[in-house]
C-alpha cells in the first residue's frame, strides 16, 4: 500500500515538472516571433564576418550584468545576432564589478574571449600583463570612434582597449522635494536634506565625490588627503539614508531620496518614471570609460576581435547605446540616435565641456588598501543605539537563563523534599 | 483560536509572503519601476527570447538535479557505512560530515576554486584540457548536498527494524533482495526528505556557485547578482512568479494525493480492525 503511495507521489511530481517544462517552453514559439526584425537591413561586410562559419568555433564574452542590448523593445539581441553572422557561439555570463572580474581573472580558473573592464582597471590589467595587444587589421570599424576617445591615459595608444561607453558622474535631484535647482557638489552634503542623501555604496566613487569637494584630484596617492577625504565622508554618514547601486532607481524614481550621486546614462533611465528629476554635473566630475579588451590566455583571439569589430557596427552600438543608455564613443553610432538623445548636452557634450573632468587611473596596491581600510571605518561607524544594545541583550539573557536555572533547582529540591517526607 | 494567535500567524504569514506578492505583481508592471504604470506580459514573453537568461535557468535546473541524484546516492551508502562503524570512528567520520554545513560558504567556494585550478595545471602537464564548467559545479554542489542526505537517512536508519531484514531473508529473500524491498523502502522518506533538501540548497546557492562557474554557463543567482551594477532587469520577476507557482503547484498536489492516500489507508485498517473483531 505505501509503496503504492510513494509511486504515485513521484509519477504526480514528475507529472508536474514535465508541465512546468510545457509551460517554459510553450511561449518559447511565440517569442521566436517577437525577435528582432531588422527594421533598415544591415549591411555586414559578409566576406569579413564569415570567415569562420562552420568551424565550430566559440568565445567566452565576459560582460557587467545588463550592459548589451538583449533583443528588448524592438532593439536587437547582439549575441544572437553575431551568431547568426557569423557561426561562432557566443558564451555570455556577467560580472558585477571591476574587482570581481580582476580576481576572476586572476585565478586563473576561467580563460576568457572578450572582457569590459573600465578605464582605471584597463591600466592595471596591462600593467600585469593580463591583456594582450589589438590586431587592428581585425578590427576595421575602430575607425568610426571619435578622435577624442583615442589614444586615452588609461592605455595611452589604444594597444589593448577599444572604448565601448562612457559618461560622467553626475547629481542626480528631485526638484520638486529640494525646491530649487542644485549648482554645487556641497549640496550633497547640506543637513537639510538629511535621509534623503544616497550615496556611492564603492569605496572608488565614494571617495572621488569627496575629493571633488575637497579640490584635491581624484587620483591622489597622498595619504593626508586621502585621510581628509575619509573625515568627510564620515561628516555625511548622519546625512545619509542608504548607501546604494542599483537601489538608486527605485529610490529616486519613487521620491524616497532627493539626491544622489550616479553615473549621468542610469539618469535618463530614471527621468522616464519620474520627470521631477533634474541633474547637475560638476565641472571636475569624473569622467569614465568602459573599454573592451582580449585577456592573455583567450582562446580565440581573432573571433574575439571579430566580435569587437561587430560591436562597432554603427546600428549594433546605436542599439546598445539606446538600451544601455551610456553614451557612445562611436560616432556613426551617435548619428543613428534619437535627436532627443544625440542633442543632449549632458550624455553628449561639447569637447570643451570635458576639459575640467577627471578620469580614473590605476592605483597603488598600498594606496587601494589604504582606501579600503579607510571605506570600512566610515562605514562601520556605528550608530549610537548600537553601543549598548548588544550589551544590554546579553545582560538580559543571562538574567534570564540564571532565573530559569534557580527555579528549577528550587523545584527539584521541593520536589525531593516532598519525596523525603 | 484567539484573536491574538490570528493576529500572530496574520502578521507571520505576510512577513514570508508579501515580498513575494509584490515580486509577483511587478512582474505585470509595465516599466521598469517600482511605480505600478499598467498590466502587461511582456517581461513573460521577453524572458523567453532572452537567451542568457534560459541557459542560466537550464544550467541551474541540470547542476541541482544531477547533483542531488548523485548526492542522494553517494550520501544514502555513506548512512549504511556509518550505520555500520564503531563508535569512535562513526563521530569521527560524523564530525567532518558536519565540516561542509558549518563552514562558512565563502570559504568552502575558493578553496574549491583553489583546488580546480590546481587541478587543472596539473591536467594541463599531461596534455588534458580542463575546464571549469558542468563538471566543477556539479562537483562542488554534490559536496555540500551530501552531508544534508547523511543527516536525513541516519536517523531513519536508525528506526529500522532489524528484525524485518531477518524475517525477509527467512521468508527466501536474498540479500539484496531483503536490501531492495525492505531496507530501502523502510527509509525512502529519509531519502526523499534529503534529496529535495539537497534539490533546495543547490538551486539556491550563490557563493559555491560564483567560485566554481566557468566561462560558458553561469547560475540564475550568479547572473541576478550581476545585474545589481544597473538594475535586476522584469524579467528575473517573471522568472521568479513562474517558478513560486512551479513550487506551488507540486506542493499543493504532492499534499492533496497525500492525504487522500492517508484516508485509504485509513479506511482499510479500520476494515482490517473489523474483519479482526469478526
Amino acid at each position: 500500500m505505501i509503496h503504492k503511495k510513494s509511486l504515485k507521489n513521484i509519477a504526480a511530481m514528475s507529472l508536474v515538472m514535465i508541465m512546468g517544462v510545457l509551460l517554459f517552453i510553450s511561449p518559447l514559439t511565440a517569442a521566436a516571433e517577437t525577435n528582432y526584425k531588422a527594421k533598415n537591413v544591415q549591411k555586414y561586410d559578409e566576406q569579413y564576418y564569415s570567415r569562420f562559419k562552420g568551424k565550430d568555433i566559440e568565445i567566452n564574452v565576459y560582460n557587467w550584468g545588463e550592459y548589451i542590448s538583449t533583443g528588448e523593445d524592438g532593439m536587437m539581441d547582439t549575441n544572437a545576432e553575431f551568431e547568426k553572422l557569423t557561426g561562432i557561439k557566443v558564451n555570455y555570463s556577467n560580472y558585477e564589478t571591476n574587482e570581481g572580474m580582476y580576481a576572476k581573472l586572476k585565478s586563473g580558473a576561467n580563460s576568457y574571449d572578450v572582457i569590459f573592464p573600465s578605464d582605471y582597471m584597463v591600466s592595471r590589467l596591462i600593467q600585469e600583463k593580463m591583456i594582450q595587444p589589438l590586431n587592428y587589421d581585425n578590427i576595421p570599424n575602430f575607425k568610426y570612434i571619435g578622435k577624442e576617445f583615442l589614444n586615452p591615459e588609461y592605455d595611452p595608444e589604444n594597444q589593448y582597449s577599444v572604448p565601448y561607453m562612457w559618461g560622467r558622474v553626475c547629481i542626480i535631484y528631485n526638484e520638486k522635494l529640494i525646491g530649487h535647482k542644485i549648482s554645487s557638489i556641497n549640496e550633497l552634503w547640506n543637513p537639510e536634506y538629511a535621509d534623503k542623501i544616497l550615496m556611492f555604496k564603492n569605496s572608488r566613487d565614494a571617495f572621488a565625490l569627496a575629493l571633488e569637494k575637497l579640490g584635491y584630484s581624484i587620483n591622489t596617492e597622498n595619504k593626508k588627503e586621502l585621510e581628509q577625504a575619509a573625515e568627510v565622508l564620515k561628516q555625511q554618514k548622519p546625512l545619509v539614508q542608504a548607501y546604494v547601486m542599483d537601489q538608486i532607481f527605485d529610490k529616486m524614481q519613487g521620491n524616497e531620496a532627493a539626491i544622489a550621486p550616479y553615473y549621468i546614462g542610469d539618469y535618463y533611465v530614471m527621468k522616464k518614471v519620474n520627470p521631477d528629476l533634474k541633474v547637475y554635473i560638476p565641472d571636475n566630475t569624473n569622467i569614465y570609460y568602459d573599454a573592451v579588451c582580449i585577456p592573455s590566455d583567450a582562446n580565440n583571439k581573432e573571433a574575439a576581435e571579430m566580435y569587437i569589430n561587430f560591436l562597432n557596427e554603427p546600428q549594433v552600438a546605436a542599439d546598445n547605446a539606446k538600451f544601455i543608455m551610456y553614451s557612445s564613443p562611436n560616432t556613426e553610432a551617435v548619428k543613428l540616435l534619437d535627436d532627443e538623445i544625440r542633442n543632449d548636452k549632458d550624455l553628449y557634450p561639447p569637447v570643451e565641456d570635458l576639459k575640467h573632468t577627471q578620469a580614473f587611473v590605476n592605483l597603488s596596491e598600498k594606496t587601494n588598501l589604504f582606501v579600503d581600510q579607510l571605506w570600512t571605518d566610515v562605514l562601520s561607524q556605528d550608530d549610537a543605539y548600537l553601543d549598548w544594545v548588544m550589551p544590554a541583550f546579553v545582560v538580559f539573557s543571562i538574567v534570564v537563563i540564571l532565573t530559569n536555572s534557580i527555579r528549577k533547582k528550587r523545584r527539584r529540591e521541593i520536589g525531593n523534599g516532598g519525596e523525603k517526607k | 483560536m484567539k484573536w491574538y494567535s490570528k493576529t500572530y500567524i496574520g502578521v507571520f504569514l505576510a512577513f514570508l509572503y508579501l515580498p513575494i506578492m509584490i515580486l509577483i505583481i511587478f512582474s505585470f508592471n509595465d516599466t521598469k519601476g517600482r511605480t505600478f504604470t499598467g498590466f502587461t506580459t511582456k517581461w513573460f514573453v521577453q524572458l523567453f527570447s532572452d537567451a542568457a537568461v534560459m541557459d542560466a535557468l537550464w544550467t541551474t535546473i541540470v547542476v541541482a538535479l544531477v547533483s542531488s541524484v548523485i548526492a542522494t546516492v553517494m550520501g544514502t551508502a555513506a548512512a549504511f557505512g556509518l550505520e555500520k562503524m564503531d563508535a569512535k570512528l562513526k563521530s569521527v567520520v560524523m564530525n567532518l560530515t558536519y565540516v561542509p554545513i558549518i563552514n562558512p560558504e565563502i570559504i568552502t567556494g575558493v578553496s574549491f576554486m583553489l583546488l580546480f585550478v590546481t587541478a587543472k595545471k596539473w591536467f594541463a602537464t599531461m596534455g588534458i584540457d580542463f575546464q571549469f564548467g558542468w563538471t566543477t559545479l556539479i562537483l562542488a554542489h554534490i559536496t555540500f548536498n551530501v552531508p544534508y542526505i547523511i543527516l536525513n537517512v541516519l536517523p531513519k536508519l536508525r528506526q529500522l527494524d532489524h528484525s524485518l531484514v531477518e524475517a525477509a531473508m527467512d521468508l527466501g529473500c536474498n540479500p539484496l533482495q531483503a536490501f531492495l524491498k525492505v531496507t530501502i523502502h523502510e527509509i525512502r522518506p529519509g531519502i526523499m526528505a534529503g534529496f529535495l533538501m539537497a534539490l533546495t540548497f543547490s538551486m539556491d546557492d550563490f557563493v559555491v556557485s560564483y567560485f566554481t562557474t566557468g566561462a560558458k554557463h553561469q547560475t540564475l543567482s550568479v547572473m541576478i547578482y550581476a545585474m545589481t551594477k544597473k538594475r535586476v532587469s522584469p524579467e528575473i520577476n517573471a522568472l521568479s512568479t513562474m517558478i513560486f507557482i512551479a513550487v506551488l503547484a507540486v506542493l499543493v498536489i504532492v499534499n492533496l494525493l497525500e492525504r487522500r492516500n492517508e484516508k485509504k489507508l485509513k479506511q482499510v485498517s479500520l476494515k482490517g480492525k473489523d474483519g479482526a473483531a469478526q
